[in-house]
């Protein structure tokens, strides 16, 4: 294959990671297809015609792991009250979920582990999977139940005691997720004690001292992490150094964390929002160009077109309404962040905007969903509405560039 | 080959800046749409294809490619499939549905069966009962998104694991049918639930007696007999309302086992009292305690029901109105007995304590078999 066919395969999707003839000749086939049936467009309910005619692809193409997951699940079908079986078929459909994005997953790990959590006493590590299930779609209070009956009941159980301690950060009790963390240092490794605790602390008022902890964490590490965990370090690392405006070292981490190899949306997406900022649209398209099934980051990519003028904006503009209107139906409110970061900067409604950025903001409340709310706020030239923001952020001392910006600016608007 | 595969992926680049909607992963979701028209019902129902496959298994030559010739050959499953997922009844007679076409579209996560069914019911519907049950057991996160046609308005609704149930009236709510509806239903949950008979019961039976000097005496008047099962009764109607409308208005959500299980607790704990009295006087103060709880387990049954949202409080009432008619029935079946008979040497041995012996052993195999899942007696 020639560098430019390289190329070309590469912009959709996992041809070249996988280059299977399934995996690009397929699609390509059932998109030209429907293409010249010209039936894609229509939208309405119509007959196909032939047999052969591809209408869906399944996620288990080219994907051997998801094949196996498959089986699986028939085999717990079969024995359904094998815990341990139950167990590993949840567990790998949260990775699933995880790795490709597809909140399907998480709807069969749940089936799963259903049987075993309708029980009186629900084994302990099928609430720990439930929890997790919870935090994914936001049900934040019910994850920590689920996290502290696993904690009361196995003390030692470290991703119960990582999770709660992430849950505590993004609802913003910093004092409460930072004791977490520390919790964790008899039981793991320097380098998940150190990431949980930095990125607690760098919010809390002490982004420099957190940055240097975390980097002399990752130089004492001994090289064999797990390529999840040190993402996770690297991603943490970087969005520190974005938020105190060290960008260059920003820069070097984020491309660190890529290079790990691992697909992970939360990064693709924070990479992105760092790109934007720095008014780099076009490598913002190039970066999440395969990535438009995933909400978050067709909203980066129609951020970064929106800059660059792309002709491409209005269909993802479209796209988008329609994906958050259906989540509004099923009353899915875990991407209100970025909802009203769709609202504000898409639409344009800034009342609307405002009101999903203030609802967001009492669920959780991440330095992006600060943003969002100060944003709205001054685009609807109501200050009072950013009010929690500005004492959230006096009570908490987080040091954020962006935000500081957009606050000193709110301040001067108001005298 | 190169030259094929730059050919089809400028293709797709056409493909995707002009026509097709960039698909999504998103949580599953079906989309029911119904409208009444007279007697009939007519739908569409988009399923997802995908889920369809994860269901039925509709990719035979595994592929990972679901073409149009493996989704016809199953259509006879899948209308099977959905037809048995969705129960339609019209003021509480079911209208029974048939397929009438399969479509595909595209929706904003892929391909989808699109599902046209007629459900005739047997007279023009007032009331629209709706079960959805539809992939629960594959995917807890499915929802079913409802818009129904009905009449003047167009409504909304969710369906989930929590929510199989919905009902709705024409536009225009018929008050006095909602009303007349659910005091049959508040009738019926007394009359068929056992629990709260057993509970009355084992409070109503020491009414014509008083317990002194370690032994039950029979009251000498029927007005005292009366008096004590007034208060009873009233006690436990207060309480049971109480926590029936907070339930219901969503200020308290309990599990229905916690709840089922402390029903079957207040059973045996009542029992108990009459074969070593604690409570002696006040029985009206342990009838409200447990009557609170009682209430919630109304709650359950009448949210499972589904619930008319414009409606809600004619139903509130009328439910409490028929449980209470309900009670009043035990009573007077009970009562004039227990008066007749409390002189009698059996009344106080076999009648009072051999029954509430019965009653709490009822009660213990309710409480074990709802605190632990288990099936001891069907």
């Amino acid at each position: 294959m020639s560098e430019r066919a390289k190329k070309t395969a590469d912009c959709h999707g996992r041809a070249h990671a996988h280059g299977t003839f399934r995996n690009v000749l397929l699609p390509i086939f059932a998109a030209t297809w429907l293409f010249f049936q010209g039936n894609i467009s229509a939208s309405a309910p119509y007959l196909p015609t032939d047999d052969s005619q591809p209408l869906e692809q399944l996620p288990v193409v080219g994907n051997r792991e998801l094949r196996g997951l498959r089986a699986l699940h028939a085999e717990l079908a079969k024995h359904p009250d094998d815990l341990a079986l139950a167990v590993k078929v949840a567990t790998k459909d949260i990775e699933a979920a995880r790795s490709m994005s597809d909140p399907r997953y998480n709807g069969y790990a749940e089936a799963a582990i259903a049987p075993w959590l309708s029980r009186p006493n629900p084994p302990v590590q099928a609430l720990l999977l439930r929890a997790i299930l919870r935090q994914a779609i936001h049900n934040f209070q019910g994850a920590m139940d689920d996290l502290d009956a696993v904690i009361s009941s196995d003390p030692r159980n470290l991703q119960a005691r990582l999770t709660r301690a992430v849950i505590l950060e993004v609802q913003g009790h910093y004092a409460e997720s930072l004791k977490a963390c520390l919790s964790l240092a008899i039981l793991a490794d320097d380098v998940i004690t150190t990431t949980c605790a930095a990125s607690v602390n760098s919010l809390g008022g002490q982004a420099k001292e957190s940055q240097a902890a975390l980097m002399a964490a990752l130089n004492r590490a001994r090289g064999d992490e797990d390529p999840q965990l040190l993402l996770w370090a690297l991603t943490v690392l970087a969005e520190i150094e974005n938020r105190i405006g060290d960008d260059a070292s920003a820069e070097q981490h984020f491309r660190r964390a890529l290079a790990v190899g691992t697909h992970d949306a939360y990064l693709l997406g924070a990479y992105a929002d760092f790109l934007l900022d720095a008014g780099r649209a076009d490598e913002v398209r190039s970066l999440l160009q395969g990535e438009l099934r995933v909400d978050p980051l067709l909203l980066r990519l129609a951020l970064a077109e929106k800059m660059l003028g792309s002709a491409e904006l209005a269909k993802h503009v479209d796209d988008l309404r329609e994906r958050f209107s259906v989540n509004k139906l099923r009353g899915d409110k875990s991407h209100q962040r970025e909802e009203a970061r769709f609202t504000l900067h898409l639409l344009g409604d800034v009342t609307e905007a405002l009101r999903i950025a203030q609802e967001n903001f009492g669920v959780q409340r991440e330095p992006m969903d600060a943003r969002i709310l100060l944003e709205a706020a001054i685009a609807a030239d109501m200050p009072a509405a950013a009010q929690p923001v500005l004492d959230f952020l006096q009570a908490s001392g987080l040091e954020d560039a962006h935000l500081q910006r957009l606050a000193s600016q709110m301040t001067r608007a108001e005298r | 080959m190169k030259h094929f595969i730059l050919l089809l992926c400028v293709l797709m680049t056409l493909i995707s800046t002009a026509t097709s909607p960039v698909l999504a992963h998103k949580s599953s979701d079906s989309y029911l749409s119904l409208r009444v028209d007279g007697e009939r019902i007519l739908g569409q129902w988009d399923v997802a294809l995908r889920d369809l496959d994860y269901a039925l298994g509709l990719d035979l030559n595994d592929d990972g490619v679901i073409t149009w010739g493996e989704v016809h050959r199953r259509h006879e499953d899948i209308a099977s499939l959905l037809l048995s997922s969705l129960k339609l009844r019209a003021d509480g007679k079911i209208c029974p549905a048939r397929s009438s076409e399969h479509l595909i579209d595209v929706h904003s996560d892929g391909a989808y069966e699109v599902f046209r069914f007629a459900a005739d019911c047997p007279e023009t519907p007032l009331e629209l009962q709706i079960n959805y049950d539809f992939f629960f057991n594959f995917d807890p996160q499915h929802r079913g998104l409802l818009r129904l046609d009905f009449g003047k308005d167009v409504q909304t609704a969710v369906f989930s694991p929590l929510q199989r149930n919905w009902r709705t009236q024409r536009d225009g709510v018929d008050f006095l049918r909602t009303f007349v509806a659910y005091v049959n239903e508040g009738i019926w949950h007394i009359w068929t639930g056992f629990d709260h008979i057993l509970f009355l019961s084992a409070l109503l039976l020491p009414a014509v007696l008083t317990y002194s000097k370690r032994r039950w005496v029979a009251v000498t008047r029927f007005s005292e007999a009366f008096r004590n099962v007034i208060a009873i009764v009233t006690a436990f109607t207060i309480a049971h309302s109480i926590t029936l409308s907070l339930a219901v208005f969503g200020y308290i959500s309990l599990p229905s086992r916690l709840v089922e299980s402390a029903i079957a607790i207040s059973v045996i704990a009542a029992a108990l009292n009459n074969l070593r009295p604690i409570v002696q006087r006040r029985l009206w103060a342990v009838a409200f305690i447990f009557g609170l709880v009682h209430g919630l387990g109304f709650a359950n049954v009448l949210i499972e029901l589904g619930l008319p949202k414009k409606a809600l409080a004619i139903a509130l009432i009328g439910f409490n109105l028929g449980v209470e008619v309900g009670q009043l029935a035990i009573v007077g079946a009970i009562l004039p007995a227990a008066y007749l008979l409390r002189f009698s040497w059996f009344y106080p041995r076999i009648v009072l304590s051999g029954g509430s012996l019965c009653i709490a052993m009822i009660a213990t195999v309710w409480l074990l078999e709802r605190s632990l899942n288990l099936s001891l007696i069907s």
